[in-house]
């Protein structure tokens, strides 16, 4: 009996270490795939729409009601100190610094990632993967490289777009609805958000998107390595599944690390 | 007897506890045309995997075109595959592109040829196997045997010395099965390919054949003819012509007796 647990945690562990190998070697080839020739820009763009301005309607839906609640939660706090002349402040420096890069990755997973790992996924289980190998074309810069650059690109910029609509989000609450002083509102911001505020705003959403789209291929890429899944629809539903969950997590505990960090 | 284009000697490949291949051994001759046969999870296509470096032996060596190549990396890998041409189970042609990019793939990413040589070179494969209209559309607006004929227009773009056929009738019925041995067979005759073919299509493949190997119990044997496969006293090949031959097996067997 105690045998047969000890023996159910090595096999745990060796596969949890086997699983954390693969993704690093995975996380390597995808980065060298970025410097092989040639060079797919078309792809690039292409998903770079994709993943970037197809994500642009979610992003404002999200970013509006974001900072509109900031708005009313924050004039609500502030005002018992007398102080909801910094509500412009308090908006502004929780967007930057941490709702608009979380907040945006976590849409981006949900959207993006969730798709870039269930297409990754399905061409492993139809051997396309296998068939571009064949033709001795090299999968990470053929499929994954083109993935990661425009992430890389399109998560910085739709964060900034979240912020900006998530600040115009608690202008609208607080100052349309709840009559705080518009000049207040942004006198206080530009007084109070200066040029590290936003640096880490950028560089948590680089790390972001470095997270996200190496989580989510990395997963489908390997989806017939998942344990007791195999081939076939269950495996890229498992796949799915550790793509946003896992994803989601290391977004949640890379934001902590690069905050201890840089603040 | 010419140096074999494709060689196991010893080849040992294992996926956790199960063992599917455990010494298996064969060659094959250039210019000819091997059936690899066996029941399911024999090890057929863990062996075309093999050939194609796609698994790696955990014992013996895989030699293809004289290299073995389980060691080869990167580019020395990658100027090796450029000499096969594999038409997968399913066709493996890639959803989000069209009949035409698809063909052209091999070309745009491993030559130097300007788009309009592609694009004539696409063309005129594809008339040849009968695909002249479809270039526009997806995979998804494929029947099974166009999209097979595809996967071989594609596999033949960069004129390969090996093409290896994965169960190439598999969901086809009986007519469009024909036509795909058609195919195989004049273009086998254009190029001048070794084809390895696995199949199920047992016994109507071995009218193509040269050479069978049946895979079992983790080995290899090779015969001349179907005929030297039934005279086998291996109890598990003896199996396996009960299974895949049984009908012609029972026949001759009757045929004998009387």
């Amino acid at each position: 009996m105690l045998l047969a647990r000890v023996e159910r945690l090595g096999e745990r562990s060796l596969y949890i270490l086997g699983d954390l190998g693969r993704m690093g070697i995975f996380l390597l080839l995808a980065v060298g795939g970025l410097f092989k020739h040639p060079f797919r820009f078309a792809e690039v763009v292409r998903q770079t729409r994709l993943i970037g301005a197809n994500s642009l309607p979610v992003i404002f839906f999200t970013a509006a009601f974001t900072g509109m609640v900031l708005g009313l939660q924050g004039y609500y706090t502030l005002r018992q100190f007398g102080a909801d002349s910094a509500l412009g402040s308090a908006v502004a420096l929780s967007l930057i610094r941490e709702l608009g890069p979380v907040l945006t990755a976590l849409m981006v997973i949900g959207r993006a990632g969730s798709a870039m790992c269930a297409e990754i996924g399905i061409m492993r289980n139809s051997e396309q993967i296998d068939a571009l190998e064949c033709m001795a074309v090299d999968p990470f810069r053929y499929l994954i490289a083109p993935k990661l650059l425009a992430t890389v690109i399109s998560l910085p910029l739709l964060t900034l777009i979240f912020n900006v609509v998530g600040i115009f989000g608690g202008y609208v609450a607080g100052v349309t609805l709840l009559g705080v002083n518009p000049g207040a509102y942004f006198a206080g911001m530009a007084q109070s958000v200066v040029d590290a505020d936003i640096r880490m705003g950028i560089i948590k959403s680089l790390v972001f998107a470095l997270l996200v789209v190496w989580i989510c291929t990395g997963r489908g890429y390997y989806v017939h390595a998942i344990r007791g899944a195999g081939f076939g629809a269950e495996g890229v539903s498992r796949a799915t599944t550790q793509a946003v969950v896992f994803s989601s997590i290391a977004v949640l505990l890379f934001d902590y690390l690069l905050t201890a960090v840089l603040l | 007897m010419s140096e074999p284009i494709i060689e196991f000697a010893e080849v040992v490949k294992s996926f956790g506890s199960q063992q599917v291949l455990a010494g298996a051994d064969f060659a094959i001759q250039p210019g000819r045309t091997t059936v690899i046969a066996g029941a399911s999870g024999q090890g057929k296509s863990v062996a075309l995997k093999l050939i194609l470096g796609l698994l790696k032996a955990d014992q013996g060596r895989v030699r293809v075109l004289g290299k073995e190549i389980g060691n080869l990396r990167g580019r020395a890998l990658n100027e090796l595959r450029m000499k096969f041409g594999v038409l997968f189970q399913g066709a493996a042609l890639l959803d989000s592109l069209s009949v035409m990019a698809n063909v052209a793939l091999p070309l745009e990413e491993r030559t130097r040829l300007k788009a309009g040589a592609i694009r004539d070179k696409v063309l005129a494969t594809l008339e040849q196997l009968g695909l002249s209209g479809h270039e526009d559309k997806y995979p998804a607006q494929l029947s099974g045997g166009m999209k097979k004929r595809v996967g071989l227009a594609r596999a033949l773009m960069l004129q390969p010395e090996i093409m290896l056929f994965d169960e190439p009738t598999t969901g086809l019925d009986p007519e469009k099965s024909l036509e795909i041995y058609r195919l195989f067979l004049e273009t086998q005759r254009q190029f001048g390919y070794t084809a390895v073919i696995v199949s199920h299509d047992i016994p109507k493949i071995f009218n193509l054949a040269d050479q069978v190997i049946v895979m079992a119990g983790g080995q290899a044997q090779s015969f001349a003819s179907p005929e030297d496969i039934q005279r086998s006293n291996e109890p598990a090949i003896r199996e396996f012509v009960r299974i895949t031959m049984g009908n012609i097996y029972l026949s001759r067997d009757a045929e004998n007796d009387s």
